[in-house]
């Protein structure tokens, strides 16, 4: 059955008595946390559960000659020491590649490690014992001889012909190539009074979620089922993807999420670790138990933002902005991870540069080469750091060739808040933004002219500090269009069942996820206001492949518009159900009662009729003395999917207030302020929050993070005391105000805001830092912003 | 030689004895041997806070610590503190302010705040950033725990 | 990771304690606080097969003041030092350096005397012991010695001890009555390894300073007291003075290139910790400013 729009006698969700909808409302889940009494993977224990350990190679590129357990194997408390050969009886290879990203090519990747390692960190054996000590006791003693290749650890010689090629079968080292050419770029740059080009380069990065990956995989041999309990963020992915690899029907295979202890997409995505958990449980008949140490999480979890990026940008005098152009560079790791791929981060830096503005000029061009580091894919914001970052960047400084004030470039450039629906040259289709009202509305809250006035004053005492402003786009609420139409089993649509129980609560099963930033609360929030029945009422089921529709999950900051709108198309079947069997109660009409506070009421003066909770005993266990033919129905399901846009794109605005210490380097970070529109808030506090956390791994990135590899492709900073993650000693107060651009396609109106911190924090802060040293013509196109960054660049050092 | 060795401490207030490897550090042993998992484990070299527990009444690194070295020890993890009531307030004011998202860092992050609102009556925000300086949020970004352990610090000066 | 198996003894007296060191040598570590020790096991990078956990020797806490001495048993925690009046009082350098170590939750475990036995050339109570010129007292098979603390530091985790000996306290000079201490650091973030610092104390006396001791930490293999700062020692300083001191220091420091800074930028912060340290003893901002 389809969902139509809502009818305009109808009262809208959003206008219901005691709506919970843009109310701050505490997240239901919440008690068990604080108490430590929550379920994480890395908690679970089953009967006969072994552990498993993986030998992993200390070489970033070598041929596997031999592997020698016996002496392992021997040891007390090892169940079995199984090999990338013997597991490839029971799992097969994948490539991750999509038919949509024309000329994206890979390799097929194993499990465990076949003939050859290529990247420091691949498994090469697993080592299933007792307990995990015993198992990494167990894997000291397996003896595996290599054969040293030479490595490809610089994306900038990955190319030339005299590098070894990683996939001799794929004949190069190129990934996937993408160009575009918007515009008349070449007339637009002749056309410009000033042009100016930069080098970008970014740190790759990494999630560093604090609860590591964690698998319990469990195959029942007698009823030939497989339950993996994973914190994914994707379930149904990782059922069809377990079940094809495995040879099972997707119908043999459940995924139970439990608690999860972050993500940020790093859980998103496909690992070989984690495929052989899954094969060795069947192998072994047991469950099996897999939990990355720090270590291993630094060396295998994905990478990401590993880019360097040539940017240019043509203005005119009177601050017109021209033409923007790229050329992106980017080196991934020796696979495409699987199923998304990793040319996504680089074909949203193509789809994404440029986008606030009006300027239809614009040529661009990525690659994305292999190389012999760990794998790199989506990790939260995926391309939109990188885009921000280059786009901004190169606003700044053509503001600077000019002298034009970077507020007053951005509003003369930046799309006007009525010329909606439009699309960019790179052919995104926005259907509302509001890039004004939201840079209206940032500076009146930071106070962009009194910080000014500070920053001059302080300047003149030699105090050094800077105003970075960044405005971004971003991509929520995907369709198809992302990753179902290059042939991937990931699911674009989401769906909720609801239902009365017996005392007249209300249980929901939803296909999205919970990685903390409550997707269960929104679910409760929007079905407790639909139906009229308090949250405290109202359970959510998620995260298990067996009891919830089948659905797409939490990513790419779709759960709350997707499945928020499931929840409400339900809910609102349910109430009419509910309605109906009232009427026939009451032998009144529907359209004269609601539902208010758990009870029928008069929709007239609100006076209770009857509690759910005595209509749901006579439904349940006295439907003899309802009216003949009567069938009660009180469960609803309803799904959603995108159909009219590729993606619901939302806008804000950043900024970044900070100091700089000009004899140490030192970034001393005072302030951020993000404005963000992201269409109807279900609930604020939630929103904001996922806002300053987005920010404070931007923050991360801006200053903080990096992998570090030498020039033998070996991690050298794989712990938490040499990755720096940022601590609260050092991280500002973050503002946060809204614009609402809600979306027409949904009753709900919601578009998504995971990201949005993420997407535009380092481009601020960067900007900030590069407005501070002006007086030293100092420009750095580089993050982090180390203090050796900065003290070379004022030629302290 | 490496056997078990016995132990006899007290657990939340609760007499535990037990014989354990003299490897086993005491945030495996809350883990594995007495199913207290609300103590958990991020790094293993004692940086991002997680494990954090009270021995002895004051906070330590559970992951640092071995088991064999809580012989006649009193230790108090998050289960202990929670069933006690001692941070009903902390919770609360987490609760509502939405201090925590994914939860896995909040046992370690609010019996380090507790550990700063017994000693400190009056903490300012820059203070209570320093004191939660090694406990290690993805999620947060951290401003909602200052302001929740702010308002509790205000709460408890008011009563 | 988890720790590789060992064996584990709970020594009794500081006898006790030496007698096992002797019998197993090598294959024996000693266990104070375990801050530094039980992350090296856990990640593997230490395996000893034996234990020896002095936690128990309550004759190794606690601090005592006798006229001139400052004497540190080598179980007192940083907490501890950090808490102390005696140690405010007669030491003050060391309450302020023990609040940049770590974090609180290490600080209630971690020792002075482990973290010296441990001797990384990037902690920062080595360099104070250095500072207020410093005797480590340790005790062995042979006896009891007094090793000052120049002595006591030759490498990275490298120190005077031999395997079957102990640290048990540590005495210093109580701090004169026109002392002053001065004591930064520039970590990435609160409580981590310090690329650089600066542990000084001097005597302070009509605008000019005697007896000062600029130790600096995360310079090299261990910490170093800067031979530069006698050009600043009982002479009136001007900014000049104060320009040449610091070539000299930049001169003098070798310091080491590593993820956090090149050789370069520690010399040009050693020379901005110069700098500020000088102004700040003798309360003169016109020398905080200006290049290095």
């Amino acid at each position: 059955m389809t969902s139509s729009p809502a009818k305009p006698e109808t009262l809208s969700v959003l206008d219901r008595p005691n709506s919970y909808i843009g109310k701050v409302v505490p997240r239901p889940n919440l008690e068990r946390l604080m108490q430590g009494r929550g379920l994480y993977v890395s908690d679970m224990e089953l009967p006969r559960m072994a552990h498993v350990v993986f030998v992993r190679s200390p070489h970033a590129h070598a041929e596997i000659v031999e592997i020698d357990a016996s002496a392992a194997k021997r040891m007390p408390g090892v169940t079995a020491i199984v090999t990338g050969e013997e597991l490839a009886a029971v799992i097969t290879p994948w490539v991750g590649v999509l038919s949509h990203l024309k000329g994206l090519k890979s390799a097929p990747q194993h499990a465990i490690a076949i003939g050859r390692v290529r990247w420091q960190g691949e498994a090469v054996a697993a080592v299933v014992a007792t307990n995990r000590a015993v198992a990494e006791d167990a894997a000291e003693h397996v003896v595996v001889k290599y054969r040293e290749l030479e490595p490809v650890t610089d994306m900038r010689t990955a190319l030339d012909p005299e590098m070894p090629v990683i996939h001799p079968l794929l004949g190069d080292n190129l990934a996937f190539e993408r160009t575009l050419d918007a515009g008349t770029v070449d007339a637009a740059f002749a056309g410009s009074d000033e042009i100016v080009e930069a080098n970008f380069v970014f740190g790759r990065h990494t999630g560093v979620t604090l609860e590591p990956r964690a698998v319990v995989a469990d195959w029942n041999a007698a009823e030939a089922r497989l339950t993996i309990y994973q914190g994914t963020q994707a379930p149904h992915m990782v059922q069809n993807i377990a079940a094809l690899h495995l040879g099972l029907e997707e119908s043999q295979v459940r995924v139970v999420c439990k608690d999860v202890g972050g993500s940020f997409g790093i859980k998103v995505h496909i690992y070989a670790d984690e495929m052989a958990t899954y094969a060795l449980a069947k192998l072994l008949r047991r469950p099996i138990k897999f939990v990355a140490d720090r270590v291993e999480s630094f060396n295998t979890d994905i990478h990401a933002r590993d880019h360097r990026c040539k940017g240019r940008i043509g203005v005119k005098r009177d601050g017109t902005i021209m033409a923007f152009e790229i050329d992106d560079l980017t080196g991934i790791g020796p696979y495409s991870m699987y199923p998304r791929t990793s040319a996504i981060e680089a074909n949203q830096v193509v789809n994404l540069v440029g986008g606030p503005y009006v300027t239809k000029n614009y040529r661009a061009r990525a690659r994305v080469v292999f190389q012999n580091k760990n794998v790199m894919c989506q990790y939260r914001a995926v391309g939109h750091p990188i885009a921000c970052s280059v786009t901004e960047g190169l606003v700044d400084l053509a503001a600077s060739k000019i002298g034009m004030d970077p507020v007053a470039i951005r509003r003369r450039n930046l799309i006007a808040d009525d010329a909606y629906p439009c699309a960019s040259p790179s052919g995104l289709r926005f259907e509302l933004l509001s890039h004004h009202a939201a840079m209206n509305k940032l500076m009146a809250m930071m106070n962009y002219d009194a910080l000014r006035a500070e920053q001059a004053a302080l300047r003149s005492k030699n105090i050094h500090r800077g105003i970075g402003i960044a405005s971004f786009i971003e991509v929520t609420n995907p369709s198809a269009a992302f990753y179902g139409v290059g042939g991937a089993k990931i699911s674009s649509q989401d769906g909720v069942a609801v239902r009365l129980d017996a005392q007249g609560s209300v249980i929901c099963q939803t296909s999205i996820t919970e990685q903390g930033q409550g997707s269960e609360s929104l679910t409760a929030q929007i079905v407790g206001s639909v139906l009229g029945v308090s949250m405290a009422r109202v359970r959510v089921i998620l995260g298990d492949t067996d009891h919830t529709p089948y659905g797409g999950g939490t990513w790419a900051s779709r759960g709350a518009g997707i499945g928020g709108e499931a929840a409400l198309q339900a809910a609102k079947i349910l109430r009419e159900n509910i309605l109906d069997v009232a009427a026939a109660i009451l032998q009144s009409s529907p359209t004269v009662l609601d539902i208010a506070d758990n009870a029928i009421v008069n929709a007239s003066d609100g006076a209770p009729r009857i509690e759910l909770r005595e209509l749901a005993r006579i439904v349940y266990f006295r439907p003899d003395t309802l009216p003949p033919g009567i069938q009660p129905e009180l469960m609803a399901t309803r799904h959603f999917v995108p159909r009219e846009y590729p993606f619901a794109f939302t806008n804000g605005v950043q900024a970044s207030w900070l100091e700089v210490d000009t004899d140490t380097g030192f970034v001393k970070l005072l302030r951020h302020w993000v404005v963000e529109d992201c269409g109807t808030l279900i609930n604020p506090q939630l929103v904001d929050e996922q806002i300053r956390g987005g920010v404070v791994q931007g923050l991360g990135a801006a200053l903080f993070e990096k992998c570090i590899y030498d020039e033998r492709g070996q991690l050298t900073n794989a712990n938490m005391a040499d990755y720096l993650v940022p601590m609260s000693g050092e991280m500002p107060d973050i503002d946060v105000g809204h614009v609402a651009s809600p979306t027409a396609e949904t009753e709900l109106g919601a578009k998504g805001a995971g990201e949005a911190g993420t997407a535009g924090a380092a481009a601020a802060v960067a900007n900030a830092v590069n407005d501070a040293l002006k007086p030293f013509g100092a420009t750095i196109t580089e993050i982090p912003l180390t203090p050796q960054i900065i003290l070379t660049a004022l030629k302290q050092i | 030689m490496t056997a078990p060795l016995p132990i006899s401490l007290h657990v939340n207030g609760e007499r535990v004895d037990a014989q354990v490897l003299p490897r086993l550090n005491l945030a495996d042993f809350l883990r594995e041997h007495l199913k207290l998992t609300g103590t958990h484990v991020g790094c293993e070299h004692g940086v991002c806070g997680a494990c954090t527990v009270r021995v002895n009444g004051q906070i330590v690194r559970s992951c640092l610590m071995l088991a064999v070295q809580t012989h006649c020890a009193l230790v108090e993890t998050i289960e202990g503190l929670s069933d006690s009531g001692e941070i009903a307030d902390l919770q609360a004011a987490f609760r509502d302010r939405n201090a925590l998202q994914c939860g896995f860092c909040t046992p370690g992050m609010l019996i380090a705040a507790q550990d700063l609102l017994i000693q400190e009556q009056e903490p300012d925000r820059e203070r209570i950033r320093e004191h939660l300086s090694g406990n290690y949020c993805r999620c947060t970004g951290y401003q909602a725990i200052i302001d929740a352990v702010e308002t509790t610090a205000r709460a408890r000066r008011g009563r | 990771m988890k720790a590789s198996a060992f064996s584990y003894a709970r020594a009794t007296s500081v006898g006790n304690a030496i007698e096992l060191l002797v019998a197993n040598g090598e294959r024996a570590k000693v266990l104070s606080g375990g801050q530094s020790l039980m992350p090296a096991m856990n990640l593997r990078l230490v395996a000893p097969e034996l234990i020896v956990d002095i936690g128990d020797l309550t004759e190794l806490r606690g601090i005592t003041v006798r006229t001139n001495t400052l004497t540190i048993g080598a179980l007192t925690r940083h907490v501890d030092l950090l808490k102390s009046s005696d140690i405010a009082a007669h030491a003050p350098l060391l309450t302020d350096a023990v609040a940049h170590v770590a974090h609180p939750a290490i600080r209630n475990r971690g020792t002075i005397g482990g973290s010296l036995a441990h001797a990384d050339p990037a902690s920062e109570l080595p360099a104070c012991m250095v500072a207020l010129n410093a005797s480590i007292i340790a005790h062995g098979p042979a006896g009891e010695r007094l090793i000052p603390a120049k002595d006591f530091f030759i490498g990275i985790y490298e120190t005077a001890l031999s395997p079957q000996e102990l640290l048990v306290a540590i005495e210093l000079p109580v701090a004169a009555k026109n002392s002053a201490h001065f004591f930064c650091e520039f970590a990435r973030r609160h409580g981590d390894y310090a690329i650089i610092g600066l542990a000084t104390q001097a005597i302070v006396e009509n605008g000019q300073l005697t007896d000062f001791r600029p130790a600096y930490f995360s310079v090299g293999d261990r910490p170093q007291l800067a031979k530069a700062a006698d050009r600043l020692t009982k002479t009136a300083i001007t900014p000049a003075l104060l320009s040449e001191a610091s070539k000299a220091l930049s001169e003098e420091l070798d310091a080491p290139e590593d993820q956090q800074a090149s050789s370069s930028m520690r010399r040009h912060l050693a020379k901005v910790l110069l700098r500020r340290c000088v102004s700040a003893l003798l309360d003169r901002p016109d020398l905080s400013g200006g290049s290095p």
